[in-house]
Formats: C-alpha cells, structure tokens, sequence
C-alpha cells in the first residue's frame, strides 16, 4: 500500500466530492428544469464551455489509453494528434449553427433536432438508441481509468472487495450528479484541469531532464515503432488507416451525447467559436501525454519487476501509472493519480447527464408520456442517471475489459452513423427522415460486419479498387454507404412523399 | 429561454484557411519520416504539435476577422 499517495488522493477526492454538492448553488437555477438540471440553464460562458468541453472530450480513458496504445504500438498512436487538429475546424464551421437551432427550438438532445427537422419519431428513436449504446461502454471505460490509478495505489483484491473503491467513488458521482446536474462536473472541471496540468508539465520537464533532453526517450523506441510503417506500392496500407482514424473519430467525436450537451450548454455561438481557438491547448497537454508512452520505454519500467504485477493485471494501461510511481515520489504520484481518477468522474457524469437527458426527452416524453410536464421529465432524467452509472458499473465489473474496448470501437462507429440525420439536414433540405433511417440501417450493419469480419479486434478494414488497397477506419466505409443511401432514397422518393412536416423547417 | 444571441457573424473569405489543417493531416506521406529534428522529437512528432498550434492560430484569425 503506497500510504502518500493514498493520502493526498482521498483528500483531493473528498475536496472535490464537496464541491461536487456545493456546484447545486452556482448560478443557481430552477433545478427542477431539464435544461437547467441538463444544461445547466444554457449560461455557461466562454471560459466554463472551455473546462467543460475539454473534461469531456481528454477523459482519463483518453490519458491512459493513449499513451498506452503509444508504448504498445508506437507511431500509430499518435493519430490521436491529428483527430484534435481537425475537430477543431470542425467545431467552428457546423456547430454555431446547430446551437441556434436547439437554441431556437428548445431542443436538449440531437434526437430532439432530428425529430423536429423531419417530424419522424423513428428515425429520432433511431438516434436516441444509438447514442444510449455508443455512450454506455464509454461510461464503463472511464472507469478502467480509475481501477488503474487505485490499483497501482496498492489497493486491490479479488471479488468484491478490489471493486470496492471503484463502487464508493461511484456512489459519491452518482449522489452529487443526481443533485446538482451539469453544474457539477462543470465545476469539478477545473480542479481537475489544474491538476492535469501540473502533472503534465512535471512530467514533461522532469523525465526529459533526467534523461537529458528528448533525444534519448526517442531514441530507446525501436526504428519499427518511432514511424509509421511506409506503404508498399498497390496499397495505402499505414497512411490511409492513419488519416482515416484520425477524420472518423473527429466526425463521430461531436456526436456522442456528451460533447452535444456541453456545446448546447454554452450560452451564445461565440461561445463556441472561441473554444475551437482555445481548446487546442488541451491538444498540447495530450500530445506530451502520448509521449509519456515513449518516456515509459525509455525508462524500461514494463521490464521492472516491481510493476510485473500492474502490468500483468491491467496491460499496457499500467505503462503511465508505472511511469509516474517510477519517477515521482509518493505524495506527487497520488496528485496524478487524483488528477486522472477526477478526469473520469468529470466525462462520465457528463455522459450519464446526457444519456439521461435522451431517456427523459426522447424515450419518456417521445414515446410513452407525450405530455410530461419539465418536472416530470427533470424526474424521469434524475433516475435515468442513477441506472445509467449503475449499469455501466456492473457492466465493468462483470464484463472483462477488452470486451469492453471492442464494444466502444463498435460504439465509434455506430455512433457516427447518425452524421447525416443530425449534420447533413443542417445543410440540405432535400433529406428525408424514411431515407436517413434506412442509411443509418445499412450503415450501422455494414459497419457491424466489417468489425465482425476482424473478430471485433481491428479499427481498419480493407477494401481493394482496381488492384489498390484501401485500409481505413470502418466507421468511415460505413458512413460512406449511408450517406449514399440517404441521399439516393431521399431523391427516389420524393416524388410519393409529403415534405416533412417539422417545424424547424420553416423556422430555419 | 435565455436571451436571444448576437446576430451572426459575417462569413469571410479567411473560412477557406480551415481546409489547411486538414490538407496537411491528411498527406501522411509528407511528414512520415525523421528528419529535420527538433528539440530531439523527431520530424513527425513535433510537425503534428506544431498543426495543433496552427489550426489554433487559423481558427483565431477567422474569429477576429468575422467579429
């Protein structure tokens, strides 16, 4: 048991713990709204959308697994890179316009955009369901983030007993979660924010100090691992997997429920144009944090004897925590391990938010209480929150984690199959809701049997035109096919169906 | 509902620099390689970090041009 930073991590837990309550009189609000409770009133400014966006989108997933894919499978892991680059274009040029619309309408959830847009309930469940499944394994494995940082504490057992730690911090999420609504993981954002970013600076100046300069972490990779493996001539082999993970993560990144609910949560569009200036910053502190893969390398801890045991239970999940025990001494190591084990409590109860706003608004009042006062859907959300982090804690605990890392790739891609009921209808009008539902079908099933051809192990699928190969994400090549049957349906049948009769139509 | 927000920006022509980062991700085969090092981080890591800080830039640039 490594008393120092056990230490200093519960108390840093129990400091944000009662800030986590304290966040309920913030700005205080109508709690018993949903787009209070939900939203938190639609006021958040410029600087709170900041720590808001970025606890969302670096969780603690993001900083172990990141560099852990580095340490593992070298250059490819940095694709992570590029995929923060091009959100950000992204974000400034589409998301402005979707803010206005929900803005406009009233809407918390894009099943609610959609819903309003083509007026077709089953196209807007379509949507509901697949942000529900695509967020829960992403819930789940926030939590492997944190049974990392506890167990390389010491703490751990078999049974129950090692997954005790995990379930009180879970119950302590889910209490204030249920309390105080988004202003919560708002707040607690900031400490965790700071404390990332003193981590990550120590990291970063301390380690390449040690070793003398960078040079020597990039020298301890081996040739094979330092870039990415050059393509033979009929194939764009490693080049076009490399930019298609990077382009079909930025796509579906913005459409998980949770950044939705952070970007509909700022107060104004230039809210949200200048975080795609000011989020980069976070890029940064990812991009060194890749590095802490190379530096794990550099300092052979997966050689060590006294981390076989971390390795052992946890993979190469275990390279940062091991990284951070190896050069820090214990009361430094229980601020890191604070700082991740917070950057999981922050996402997933932005997450459960989210899903539970689906619940209560698409789900409740869209199918079965049409006409369900706010209280009544604030309720319904409350309760949702709590089953939604009850299930994805069981789900953590009983389902073995690489079965969990393949449900959220298979989660990516289905997620982004949503892209052009919720982005495309922005743009064009000549969509129909018929027509997106059976793109979103083809989509989603071509995605499913590509992953499936590959035992669900493999982002990348490869299809062959004229003698040259094409690997590229899968959630791409299925994207490709349900914007070509939505489009194609939508022109064939125009002809026998009425215009849609969604209001934002005519508002827009 | 709150407020309603400012009117919309006007849209400038400096929306075009935004298909930079992307050209640039993109073309692997441009920065898949060692050298010019700097600071130690061989070509293909530190020409990435520097995208980041780029598109930042681009994304500044269009904000105050439209504002």
């Amino acid at each position: 048991m490594n008393w120092p930073a056990l230490t200093v991590f519960i108390a840093l837990f129990v400091f944000v713990t009662g800030l986590g309550f304290a966040a309920a009189r913030w700005r205080a609000g109508d709690l018993s709204l949903l787009s209070e409770w939900g939203l938190g009133g639609r006021r958040f400014g410029t600087f709170v959308t900041w720590f808001l966006l970025g606890g969302d989108l670096y969780t603690a997933y993001t900083f172990i697994a990141v560099p852990a894919l580095i340490y593992g499978a070298g250059a490819v892991g940095f694709f992570a890179i590029p995929y923060t680059v091009i959100i950000y274009p992204i974000l400034y040029l589409v998301f402005p316009r979707l803010w206005r619309l929900a803005h406009r309408n009233g809407y918390v959830t894009s099943s609610d955009v959609v819903l309003g847009r083509y007026g077709n309930r089953w196209l807007a469940l379509a949507v509901a369901i697949t942000s529900l499944v695509a967020t829960m394994p992403y819930i789940a494995l926030q939590l492997v983030g944190m049974q990392v940082v506890i167990g390389a504490m010491g703490v751990q057992g078999d049974g129950l007993i090692g997954d005790l730690p995990l379930i009180i911090a879970f119950v302590i999420l889910a209490a204030f979660t249920y309390t105080s609504g988004l202003r919560a993981p708002a707040m607690i954002a900031v400490v965790k924010d700071v404390l990332i970013y003193i981590v990550v600076i120590a990291v970063a100046i301390w380690i390449p100090y040690k070793l003398g300069g960078f040079a020597p972490v990039f020298s301890a990779v081996p040739p094979a691992k330092l870039l990415l493996t050059p393509p033979a001539a009929d194939t764009y082999g490693s080049y076009s997997a490399y930019a298609t993970l990077a382009m079909g993560s930025a796509l579906a990144l913005f459409l998980y429920p949770h950044s939705m609910t952070a970007i509909l949560s700022s107060s104004s569009p230039n809210a949200i144009r200048r975080n795609a200036a000011l989020l980069p910053a976070y890029s940064l502190v990812l991009g060194l944090l890749a590095l802490l893969g190379f530096m794990a390398l550099a300092l052979h801890v997966g050689g060590n004897p006294a981390y076989a045991d971390g390795f052992k239970r946890y993979g190469n999940n275990f390279a940062v925590p091991a990284l951070i025990l190896e050069t820090f001494p214990g009361w430094f190591a229980g601020i890191a391990f604070a700082a991740i084990a917070i950057g999981a409590l922050v996402p997933s109860a932005i997450m459960s938010i989210a899903c539970a706003n689906i619940v209560s608004r698409n789900l409740y009042k869209g199918f079965l209480r049409p006409n369900a006062t706010g209280a009544e859907q604030t309720a319904v959300a409350k309760i949702a929150s709590l089953v939604i982090k009850a299930g994805a804690l069981v789900f953590i605990i009983f389902v073995p984690v690489p079965f969990a890392i393949q449900f959220q790739l298979l989660g990516g891609l289905w997620m982004s199959q949503v892209l052009p009921s919720v982005i495309l209808g922005l743009y064009l009008r000549m969509l129909n809701g018929w027509a997106l539902l059976a793109g979103w079908a083809v989509g989603a099933s071509l995605g499913t049997w590509m992953a499936y051809t590959t035992s669900f192990k493999a982002a990348v699928f490869t299809v062959t035109v004229l003698g040259t190969s094409f690997p590229s994400y899968i959630a791409l090549w299925a994207l490709g096919a349900n914007i070509i049957v939505s489009v194609v349906l939508s022109v064939l049948l125009k002809p026998f169906v009425a215009p849609a009769a969604g209001h934002a139509i005519a508002a827009d | 509902m709150a407020t309603p927000p400012a009117p919309e920006p006007r849209w400038h022509w400096t929306r075009f620099l935004f298909i930079l980062p992307f050209i640039a991700m993109f073309w692997v085969s441009s920065y898949n390689r060692v050298e010019p090092a700097l600071f130690g981080f061989p070509f293909f890591y530190w020409y990435q970090l520097l995208w980041i800080v780029l598109a930042a830039a681009i994304a500044g640039i269009v904000y105050k041009a439209e504002h």
